[in-house]
């Protein structure tokens, strides 16, 4: 196996600017956030006196472009920035693909790259379906950025080929279910986190009032659940491919390796969070906090469980 | 909107006997148990303590697939270590208390779906429900007109809702109505599902109770290895109702073996070519032999036995030459100690030959001990720095004296007996380093030769009866469960009626009315086509639903 190592520096090149492009792009959406929070209460305040008042409501209105379009304005950039870091993500782990010659996801840097690149993907056709949620684009963004981020720097390898025992198209199969339902995991995790923020401040109004500028709790709730309602038969067939695999490469279908056992805690807590929606007393909140719960497995077992504890899974290929 | 549904009866209604006996006391509380381990919350309750059960599976070292990070977990930590030992956190799969809870989760699964199945059965013989009074009060809402009659426009309904349960009705006033369901395999999905998460499970308990797997390892030089008995295995752990018996006698023959690795000491494939024979050809004995290329990710699949290319390593043959002439070669396995350059370490034993006097035999006992090194790094301490045969080298202590096989005691292979050393019973006599072809000659005249290193493959094989029903139960789970993630239960109403006479437009009035029972995406659309097909707007503009449209109606209403 030849390992193309000026194509692999190229992807790395690409890499780098698709974390540019979210950064820019994470920032123009927090401008469209802090623009909202100044442009609500004035335009209630406005509203009823422009509808009843006569021509003497236009020396009230502020003069220049109006905040909510200002707003607008950002977020639309925003949104095409991150379509324009889409495209450098995509290219990147294509390029990593040809320069290993491999499927690009047999390492932790490009399995993590992928799962963020699944991310952007799912919130990008979430925005197609529903422009009215591009404010959640910072809070989005913020972990694909970190995750990144994380993957750029902690778990970075230069592009090889993977040990025997990786090279199986069990692999593309196993590792790219994973890949996708995690990157759509992600996306729930979120919108499970801001519903928690937002439906407290729903009980209590004095608490955290920036998140009145959030979609309503039912919307965060709605997406969350849609999400790993997708995610969650994916999670399951890499599960299973996981097992097939396991049996032809190690011996034993299921071993509770470490991973193994993690993936399947994630399993079932995301189990648990599909009960607690159709369980009177457990929908919302508590449902809510299952889903992030599932959310912080996934994480622990893409960090935890590759760095830390030593398993067959080991192949993070770190340090 | 819940009230357009039927509701289910609350189960008790009367109010309690007076003042019930102990015996009935006694079933009330059975019968309230039973309905509290099957209600949807201890299901829930259970699942949760099911995943934080499994934590310790997942931050600790586990004995099963890895002893000894369990040795060094507890050397690590000798005061919380045998605490957490007793509990069983080193072996969590295997604990009662896991056991129980899963045990519980599956009974309580159990009286949940057996119930339910019955209902849904019933369910599907059931008519769809008569249409709602008021149309316009629900989720999903359009109004129309048609020429022809009210019964025309039920019929052309009844053809467009091809696939849907459907059912007819009449109301006063030559009214005409149609109510229509799809989407019951959502519930059969999840049926499926659950019932394929038991069948999982006791595929696994099979294969736990008539299983088993064992490990040897075969030098790859034509060597033979027969699945006769335990005893053919350095190790074996069999299921809970094997007794090593009655295995089926298969032999594979290892021929060569050949590993190749990257510049940086990556390895980058293992084959090992074998040749087998089932269980009916060692029977037969006609010793009609079938190749075989064993790899990483290959497995040899014979007689419903799998076997493993699991690993490899070196061993350094060496030929003794005693004073009187004769010659004894010494071939055993030397263990690698190090995975990345495969620097091994091992002892070869050799017994004298032709001495009859016992306590000379162990005045005389030889061992080669000592390490190799596959690619030396060539200086005087033996280092190994890549793990292919490039360079090799050993650097050996030849011991004699009494090895101590006699003793009793079981011995590892790849080491002496280090009491011996201890009581002085066995003397380094050599200490050097040698290539393939290199000898050192021993005070005695006893000359030991460093002749050249043979591969060993280490193979593992396993049995599982039940695997292939595990894996179709895991189809089946896996189909279920998309079903019941995807297929959306929906209702959808007609209500044709006559046109009023009094007014001048006598065009049939169609009412048209849609419900989503569960919380998934895209009722909205598919309402909207329905309802330009089916009653074209009466005025002009497009037949919108009459709320903004929300492609969800919210709640799920046929959870419990
Ligand atoms: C072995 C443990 C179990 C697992 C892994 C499991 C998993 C699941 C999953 C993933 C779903 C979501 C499918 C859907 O929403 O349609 C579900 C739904 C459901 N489960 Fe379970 N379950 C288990 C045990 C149970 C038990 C013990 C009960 C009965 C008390 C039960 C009753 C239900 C019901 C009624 C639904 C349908 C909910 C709905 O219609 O949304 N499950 N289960």
């Amino acid at each position: 196996m030849v390992v193309d190592a000026e194509l692999g520096q190229f992807g790395d090149l690409l890499f780098g600017s698709a974390l540019a492009v979210y950064v820019l792009a994470m920032i123009l959406h927090a401008v469209e956030h802090g623009l909202l929070r100044r442009a609500e209460p004035a335009a209630e305040a406005r509203a009823p006196v422009a509808v009843g008042g006569g021509a003497d409501d236009v020396t009230v209105a502020p003069t220049g472009p109006a905040p909510r379009t200002r707003a607008e304005r950002f977020g639309r950039m925003g949104v095409s920035l991150t379509v324009l870091g889409f495209g450098l993500h995509a290219a990147m782990l294509v390029v990593r693909g040809f320069a290993a010659q491999r499927a690009p996801w047999g390492n932790m840097y490009e399995f993590t790259a992928a799962i963020c690149l699944v991310a952007v993907a799912a919130w990008l056709v979430v925005l197609r379906r529903h422009p009215d949620l591009r404010r959640l684009g910072v809070f989005v963004l913020l972990p694909v950025i970190v995750l990144m981020f994380l993957a750029g720097t902690v778990l970075y390898t230069q592009t090889a080929p993977v040990v025997p025992a990786l090279r199986s198209y069990w692999l593309v199969i196993h590792v790219s279910a994973a890949v996708i339902s995690s990157g759509i995991l992600l996306l729930a995790g979120v919108a499970s986190c801001l519903y928690l923020l937002r439906a407290a401040h729903d009980a209590d109004p004095a608490r955290l009032a920036w998140t009145s500028r959030l979609p309503g709790a039912d919307v965060l709730d709605r997406v969350a659940y849609r999400a790993t309602a997708l995610a969650f038969p994916i999670w399951t067939f890499a599960v299973i491919a996981g097992a097939i695999w396991a049996e032809a490469a190690w011996g034993r279908y299921w071993g509770w390796d470490p991973k193994e056992t993690t993936a399947f805690i994630a399993w079932v807590v995301f189990a648990c969070y599909l009960h607690a929606r159709s369980t009177a007393g457990w929908r919302g909140r508590r449902a809510a906090v299952i889903n992030v719960v599932g959310f912080a497995v996934m994480v622990f077992n893409l960090f935890f469980v590759n760095l830390v504890v030593t398993g067959l899974h080991s192949y993070a290929g770190v340090g | 909107m819940t009230t357009t549904l039927p509701q289910a009866p609350p189960d008790d209604v009367g109010p309690p006997p007076p003042s019930p006996g102990p015996a009935r006391r006694l079933l009330a509380l059975a019968r309230n148990t039973w309905r509290g381990l099957t209600s949807m919350r201890t299901a829930l309750i259970l699942l949760f303590l099911l995943a934080v059960a499994a934590l310790p599976g997942a931050v600790l070292p586990q004995r099963t697939p890895s002893p000894n990070a369990v040795d060094d977990y507890l050397t690590a930590n000798p005061t919380l270590g045998p605490v957490l030992d007793d509990l069983g956190f080193f072996d969590v799969f295997a604990t009662p208390w896991f056991a129980a809870i899963y045990l519980l989760l599956f009974v309580s699964l159990i009286g949940c779906l057996v119930p339910r199945s019955f209902e849904h059965l019933r369910g599907l013989r059931v008519e769809p429900v008569a249409v709602p009074r008021n149309l316009a009060r629900l989720p999903h809402h359009a109004e129309g007109t048609a020429d022809d009659d009210p019964d025309a426009v039920v019929e052309r309904a009844r053809r467009r809702l091809r696939g849907w349960r459907v059912a007819v009705r009449s109301e006063p006033g030559g009214v005409r109505t149609l109510s229509a369901e799809k989407g019951s395999l959502r519930e059969v999905g999840n049926l499926v599902f659950h019932l394929s998460l038991v069948a999982l499970l006791g595929g696994i308990a099979v294969g736990e109770l008539f299983g088993y797997e064992g490990q040897v390892i075969v030098m790859a030089d034509g060597s033979e290895f027969c699945n006769s008995g335990i005893y053919a295995y350095d190790s074996f752990r069999p299921g809970m109702r094997v007794d090593g018996t009655g295995l089926d006698p298969f032999c594979v023959t290892v021929d060569g073996f050949r590993a190749t690795f990257r510049p940086d000491g990556q390895p980058d494939s293992f084959d090992a070519a074998v040749r087998y024979q089932d269980a009916e050809a060692v029977q037969r004995g006609d010793g009609a032999w079938q190749p075989h290329g064993l790899a990483v990710n290959d497995p040899l699949r014979v007689d419903g036995e799998r076997v493993y290319l699991l690993g490899h390593g070196y061993a350094p043959r060496f030929t003794v030459t005693f004073p009187d002439g004769q010659q004894r070669t010494g071939l055993v396995q030397w263990r690698p100690v190090d995975q990345a350059t495969l620097l091994s370490e091992g002892a070869t034993k050799i017994d004298p030959p032709g001495v009859t006097d016992e306590s000379q035999r162990r005045r005389s006992q030889l061992a080669i001990t000592g390490l190799f090194a596959p690619t030396s790094s060539g200086g005087g301490l033996v280092t190994s720095v890549f793990p292919a045969l490039n360079n090799p080298e050993v650097a050996v202590d030849v011991m004699r004296g009494d090895l101590g096989l006699d003793s009793g005691r079981a011995q590892s292979i790849f080491s002496i007996d280090r009491g011996m050393v201890d009581q002085g019973r066995l003397v380094r006599v050599a200490r050097e380093n040698m290539r393939p072809g290199e000898q050192i000659t021993l005070d005695d005249g006893t000359r030991v030769r460093f002749d050249d290193v043979q591969n060993w493959v280490s193979l593992q094989v396993s049995h599982d009866p039940a695997q292939t029903a595990v894996l179709l139960a895991a189809i089946a789970l896996l189909g279920g469960l998309t079903l019941s993630l995807t297929v959306r239960r929906r209702r959808f109403w007609v209500r044709a009626a006559p046109g009023e006479p009094s007014t001048t437009d006598r065009r049939t009035v169609v009412s048209l009315g849609g419900l989503a029972r569960t919380d998934r995406a895209g009722y909205g659309e598919e309402f909207a086509r329905l309802a330009a097909d089916l009653a074209p707007p009466r005025d002009e503009g497009p037949p919108a639903p009459s709320r903004p449209a929300r492609d969800d109606d919210g709640e799920d209403d046929d959870g419990r």
